[in-house]
C-alpha cells in the first residue's frame, strides 16, 4: 500500500499518467480538428459540411478513422522498405515528445524543463526529416518533388521563426515555458510585441505545411506530395501528426503571446485550450482565404521579408530593454 | 527603400481584405438543401410535365377528349380517348396517357387545348425505374391532386360503363335515325298526296 502511493506521487506515476493523457488528448484533438476543419471550410464556402453521422457530423471523423484503420497496408514494390516504414513512426514521436513540455495550467505539465522552449523548437524540426525520409523512400517522382520543397520550405522559415521567439526569450530571460507564462501576470505579450506575433503565426502556418505555404502536399500539383504513396493507418499517422503539429504550434504561440493559462473566472486548462482553438481557427481561416504561393514566392518572401523584420523586432527589443 | 515598406503594406491590406471576405461568408446563413428532408419551393413557371387544370368551379377537369393536343403533339406521345354520357351535352375523358419520356415540354398541347384543361405541372422528380415509370396517367394522378387537396374525387370510367355510354349513345342514335327516316317517309307520303291535289286542281 505504501509501495503504491509512493508510487502514484513520484515522477514515473506522472510521466505514465502524462502520457496516457497526451495520447488522448492527440486522439480527441486530431478528430475534433478534423471535423472542425470541414465545418469551417465549409461555412466559409456556404455549405452545411458534415451533417449525417452525430450531431451535425460530430463523429464522422471517427466514422473515417474507423475506415482508415480497416486499410490495407500496401508498401510499393520498389520503395527503400525500411526508411518507408520508419518515416510515419518518426513524424509522429516528435510531436508526441511536445506535449511534454506543453504547461495546460499551472499544475498540468508533465515535466517543466528549463529548455521547454528550445525542445519543441528542435523536435518539430525533426518532422521535416520524416518528411524527406517518406519523400525519398517512396521512389516517386511526385513525392520526391514533395519532399525536396519542404526541406527548402523549412529553411526559408525556420530562421525568422527562432529569431521571433528570441525577442520574447530576451524578454524573459528563461526557456522555461512556465516562466514566459508568468511573466505575462501583467500583460500579454501580444500587445509589446504584435510584429513578432504576426511573424510567428505565419511561420508557424509554413511550420504546419498548411495553405498557402501546403508545398510538400499541394494536392493539386503533386497529387498528395510526400505521402502520395502510403496507406492506411500509416497515412493516419501523417495526418493525425499534421493536426497535433497544428495543436502544438498554437500552443506555442498561447504561451509566448497571449498569456498562456492566464484568464478570469475560468480554471487556467479552459482558458490554455480556448486560446488555442482561437488560434487554430485563424490558421484554418488562412486556409480557406489565401491561394498556395509559388515556391520561389515563399523564399523570397521569408528572406527579404520576414527575416528582416525579425531582426528590426530583436533589434528594437534588445534596445529597449537595455534602457530600461 | 519606400517602395519596399509600401510593398509589404499593400500586401498586408489585400492578406486583410481577402480575410474579411472569407468570414462574412463564414457567418452567412448556408444555401445548401438537404434534398430528401428539405425540398425547394418551384417557381410558378416551373415547367414540369402537363397535368389537368383543376376547374374552380366544378373541381374537375375540363378536357373534352376533343384530340387537339394528340393532334398537335411534335412527338406524337399523347393519347386520349372519351366518351358522351348518357344526359351530359358533351364528350369527357376517360383515358389520357401522356408517355413522358418522349415528351420535349414544346408546350404545345398546353397552348393547343380549347378548354385550358391544361397546364405545367411543379414536379421535378422524374426519375423512374422503368421506361413505364415514365408515362403519366392524367385521371389517376387527378384523382390523387383531388384528395390531397380534399376535394371530391372524380371517378374514372369503368369499362362497363364506357360501353353501356357507348351502346346508350348509338341506341339514341339510332333512335334518332329512325325518327328522322320516320318523318322522312312521313313527308314522303304527305308530298305525292299534295302533288295530286294540285293536279286536281
Amino acid at each position: 500500500m505504501e509501495l503504491v502511493a509512493h508510487f502514484l506521487g513520484s515522477e514515473g506515476a506522472r510521466m505514465i499518467v502524462g502520457l496516457i493523457g497526451v495520447i488522448a488528448l492527440v486522439s480527441v484533438n486530431a478528430l475534433f480538428l478534423i471535423w472542425m476543419e470541414r465545418k469551417v471550410s465549409a461555412h466559409m464556402q456556404l455549405r452545411p459540411g458534415p451533417m449525417e453521422v452525430g450531431w451535425h457530423g460530430a463523429i464522422q471523423t471517427v466514422a473515417d478513422a474507423v475506415k482508415l484503420m480497416g486499410k490495407e497496408l500496401i508498401t510499393p514494390e520498389e520503395v527503400d522498405k525500411p526508411i518507408f516504414w520508419l518515416a510515419p513512426i518518426v513524424i509522429f514521436l516528435p510531436v508526441l515528445l511536445s506535449f511534454l513540455v506543453i504547461p495546460f495550467s499551472e499544475t498540468w505539465i508533465i515535466k517543466d524543463l528549463n529548455v521547454g522552449i528550445i525542445l519543441i523548437l528542435g523536435f518539430s524540426t525533426l518532422a521535416v526529416l520524416a518528411i524527406l525520409m517518406a519523400g525519398w523512400s517512396s521512389n516517386n517522382k511526385y513525392s520526391v518533388f514533395g519532399a525536396i520543397r519542404s526541406v527548402a520550405q523549412n529553411v526559408a522559415y525556420e530562421i525568422p521563426l527562432l529569431i521571433t521567439v528570441m525577442s520574447i526569450i530576451l524578454m524573459v530571460g528563461s526557456f522555461k515555458l512556465s516562466d514566459i507564462v508568468a511573466a505575462q501576470s501583467r500583460y500579454w505579450f501580444v500587445a509589446v510585441q504584435p510584429l513578432a506575433f504576426i511573424l510567428y503565426i505565419i511561420c508557424a502556418t509554413a511550420e504546419t505545411n498548411r495553405a498557402p505555404f501546403d508545398l510538400p502536399e499541394a494536392e493539386s500539383e503533386l497529387v498528395a506530395g510526400f505521402h502520395t504513396e502510403y496507406t492506411g493507418m500509416r497515412f493516419a499517422l501523417f495526418f493525425l501528426a499534421e493536426y497535433t503539429n497544428m495543436f502544438i504550434v498554437a500552443a506555442v504561440a498561447t504561451v509566448l503571446f497571449l498569456g498562456g493559462w492566464r484568464g478570469p473566472f475560468l480554471p487556467g486548462v479552459i482558458w490554455f485550450l480556448l486560446k488555442v482553438y482561437a488560434i487554430i481557427f485563424v490558421l484554418m481561416w488562412f486556409r480557406w482565404t489565401f491561394p498556395r504561393v509559388r515556391f520561389d514566392q515563399l523564399v523570397t518572401f521569408a528572406w527579404k521579408i520576414l527575416i528582416p523584420l525579425a531582426f528590426v523586432n530583436l533589434l528594437i527589443t534588445a534596445f529597449v530593454l537595455k534602457l530600461r | 527603400m519606400m517602395s519596399y515598406f509600401k510593398e509589404i503594406a499593400v500586401g498586408l491590406w489585400s492578406l486583410l481584405a481577402g480575410m474579411a471576405v472569407t468570414i462574412r461568408y463564414f457567418v452567412k446563413p448556408i444555401v445548401t438543401v438537404q434534398y430528401p428532408r428539405e425540398k425547394l419551393h418551384m417557381t410558378p413557371r416551373y415547367r414540369g410535365y402537363p397535368q389537368f387544370v383543376i376547374d374552380p368551379e366544378t373541381k374537375t377537369h375540363k378536357c373534352i377528349a376533343c384530340e387537339m393536343c394528340a393532334r398537335i403533339c411534335p412527338s406524337q406521345l399523347i393519347t386520349v380517348e372519351g366518351t358522351k354520357f348518357p344526359g351530359e351535352k358533351q364528350k369527357r375523358a376517360t383515358k389520357y396517357l401522356h408517355e413522358h419520356q418522349y415528351c420535349s415540354l414544346c408546350g404545345l398541347c398546353v397552348e393547343v387545348c380549347p378548354t385550358s384543361a391544361l397546364e405545367f405541372s411543379q414536379e421535378y422528380r422524374l426519375a423512374g425505374y422503368h421506361r413505364e415509370d415514365c408515362v403519366i396517367d392524367h385521371l389517376p394522378l387527378l384523382q390523387k391532386r383531388q384528395k390531397a387537396l380534399n376535394l371530391p374525387v372524380t371517378p374514372i370510367p369503368t369499362v362497363a360503363e364506357i360501353e353501356a355510354a357507348i351502346a346508350a349513345e348509338a341506341a339514341a342514335k339510332e333512335a334518332k335515325a329512325k325518327a328522322a327516316a320516320e318523318a322522312k317517309a312521313a313527308e314522303a307520303k304527305e308530298a305525292p298526296a299534295k302533288e295530286d291535289q294540285e293536279v286536281k286542281e
